[in-house]
């Protein structure tokens, strides 16, 4: 049976493969034609500055002499900067408290509107994602206001029911404060992500465990969360990205209390401030390349890891 | 399995929206049995609350004057209603500069949202359709992009655009914003399984160019993919703080985020000018309102098209 076609074909075949490999060209150039304005904005405006940065990170500029070649003397300096390992030790917070936080809660609502038990789940979801149309500068002016001790209800709350004033502004307090404010933004974008995900869930695969009794949380343990894990893992590597890049929460914040956030509170903003108010462009160079590089790593071994994991289960399995 | 399952639910998507519950055209015949948990929802809208009362207290605040700011209760109205005195007073100080801004911002993310859509749909679409060498490594080194932090690319962007002399123009916050990496990837997901092979062959048998056959068989399938990626380019562009913030100089050319931060520092380093607050809250308002307004009207595309990413992500 699968030979008749075949000695068919190669009857036709060079009148054919004169025509498909005229077409097959054509087709090839219309496709290099169709990726090429997306490559050039690509590569002038991403693979270029990425290059860039890595040689500005090698020049130092002196008074005498101008630019000079340093070698690997930025480097040298950023890993025995306190303010630059300061400012990775918040963003390390941030990622083992606001990160599991924000997720955790967002896979909450996610299984709990995807139960489809709770009344108007669908105003829910939606207001749940609205902070993510919110700018983050619009945001942090909010919260900022919302912390502050004057007029901001919080404050007004507390001290109507005796509490005193409550003070989210000081140094000790402004990093929870600025959590708080990621994961307000940030929870409804990833709930969205997630809920996307178990809404593709077949059917199938958990009624069954439903008609054998099991119970919500049992299906939602050992069925859904298993099935999105892909998602999941979108959103994990998301908000790594992410926390590494915090600027607009420290930048804006700084306006509203100048006390609580150095120059160098995240190292994002640090690179900034090295740039553009300490005029030193090649260090700021070298601490953003050497950020690239730790979000890659972690990006990858984070990725790696769940590789890992979902060879060990099926070895198991 | 994913596979073919996820096609079917794109090809049910794509001409004609049904309300989420259907959607998936899966059946789910134990719904009707499922009791509705008052627990749950009392818990789930009082998280709402979390979500929600911000935003109400921006607005409740924008409705008043400053004196009232300071002396009533936060969450609920004050005696006056000021809000159309605050609003008189946003667009019409610094000669109207608001006003400005707001086009501004409106300018920016929808070019930098249309001129994104289309690459990324361009792109996407070859790379889901065609077969030519490098493909494979194109499509990885754009799908690695999505790890570079693109602030971390601002600075050497910025010097490359002061020395093109682009700095301080529309140009340096159009073009950069162009690069949507992870748009090209959901069009590429989207483009598999909304455009179906055998319709472009029939394109190509009746003598009609690529180009002409993206345009009006390729594009119209996209459709909910390329709203996603318009309305996220859009929201991206528009809530774009560092960008401007380090490219811009003169005023005249600030979007709403790098003008309300400059209206809020001022207000803060004045102390005393107390009226900034109400200036740069009512501004905070107006520049959430089309965003918001946005993604309600557009949810059903951009809903159905973040699925399909997410799906295969």
């Amino acid at each position: 049976m699968t030979h008749t076609p075949t000695a068919a074909r190669t009857a036709a075949r060079p009148a054919e493969r004169r025509r498909t490999s005229t077409s097959k060209r054509k087709q090839r150039t219309a496709a290099y034609l169709f990726i090429l304005p997306f490559f050039l904005v690509f590569l002038t405006m991403l693979v270029v500055p990425l290059f860039y940065s890595g040689w500005l990170s090698f020049f130092e500029s002196k008074l005498i002499g101008g630019e000079q070649f340093a070698g690997l003397a930025n480097y040298v300096r950023a890993l025995g900067d306190s303010a630059f390992w300061g400012s990775l030790l918040r963003v390390l917070a941030f990622l083992l408290i606001q990160v599991p936080i924000m997720l955790i809660l967002a896979l909450c609502f996610a299984l709990a509107l995807d139960s489809g038990r709770a009344r108007g789940s669908r105003t829910v979801r939606l207001l749940i994602f609205m902070p993510y149309a919110v700018p983050a500068v619009v945001a942090t002016l909010m919260w900022g206001y919302l912390y502050g001790p004057d007029f901001g209800p919080i404050a007004q709350i507390a001290r109507a029911v005796g509490l005193g004033t409550p003070e989210f502004l000081t140094p000790g307090n402004i990093l929870g404060s600025m959590m708080n404010i990621v994961t307000w933004e940030f929870i409804g974008y990833n709930m969205i992500i997630m809920y996307a995900a178990l809404r593709s869930i077949p059917a199938e695969l958990y009624e069954a465990a439903e008609i054998d009794g099991a119970g919500q949380f049992r299906v939602a343990w050992s069925v859904k969360i298993p099935a999105i894990r892909p998602a999941i893992m979108l959103t994990v590597i998301f908000s790594i990205i992410g926390s590494f890049q915090l600027f607009n929460e420290p930048s804006l914040l700084n306006t509203i209390a100048p006390d609580a956030i150095t120059n160098s509170f995240m190292p994002n903003y640090y690179a900034y401030n090295l740039a553009f108010i300490n005029q030193e462009l090649n260090y700021a160079a070298a601490i953003a390349f050497l950020l690239g590089l730790l979000i890659a790593i972690v990006s990858y071994i984070v990725q790696l890891s769940e590789q890992r994991r979902e060879r060990r289960e099926r070895r198991l399995s | 399995m994913t596979d073919l399952d996820t096609r079917a639910a794109v090809t049910i998507d794509t001409p004609n929206y049904r309300p989420p519950h259907g959607r998936r055209g899966r059946p789910r015949p134990y719904s009707a049995s499922k009791r509705r948990s008052t627990l749950l929802t009392v818990l789930l809208w009082l998280c709402v609350l979390y979500f929600v009362l911000p935003l109400w207290w921006l607005f409740v605040s924008s409705t008043k004057d400053t004196s009232a700011l300071f002396s009533t209760f936060g969450l609920w109205f004050g005696p006056d209603f000021s809000l159309w005195d605050n609003l008189v007073d946003l667009f019409t100080t610094r000669g109207g500069l608001f006003v400005r801004w707001i086009g501004n911002t409106v300018f920016y993310a929808l070019t930098a949202a249309v001129g994104a859509t289309l690459l990324s749909a361009m792109a996407g679409y070859a790379f889901a359709k065609f077969d030519f060498p490098g493909k494979k490594v194109l499509f990885s080194i754009t799908l690695g992009a999505v790890m570079i932090p693109l602030t971390a690319l601002a600075l050497p962007t910025y010097l490359l655009f002061a020395q093109a002399g682009l700095t301080d123009t529309p140009w340096a916050i159009i073009v950069p914003s162009l690069v949507s990496p992870f748009g090209v990837y959901l069009m590429r997901v989207y483009a598999a399984d909304a455009i179906d092979d055998s319709l472009l062959e029939a394109a190509r048998v009746d003598g009609s160019g690529e180009f002409r056959t993206f345009w009006q068989v390729g594009f119209r399938l996209l459709g909910p993919g390329l709203v996603t990626v318009f309305l996220f380019s859009l929201v991206g562009t528009w809530n774009n703080y560092f960008l401007p913030l380090i490219m811009l100089n003169s005023s005249d050319l600030y979007p709403l985020t790098v003008g309300l931060a400059q209206i809020q520092a001022a207000a803060s380093a004045g102390g005393g000018s107390q009226a900034a607050f109400s200036t740069v809250i009512t501004g905070s308002l107006v520049t959430v309102i089309p965003l918001v307004i946005a993604f309600l009207f557009l949810q059903r595309y951009w809903q159905s098209g973040l699925s399909t990413g997410s799906v295969k992500g």
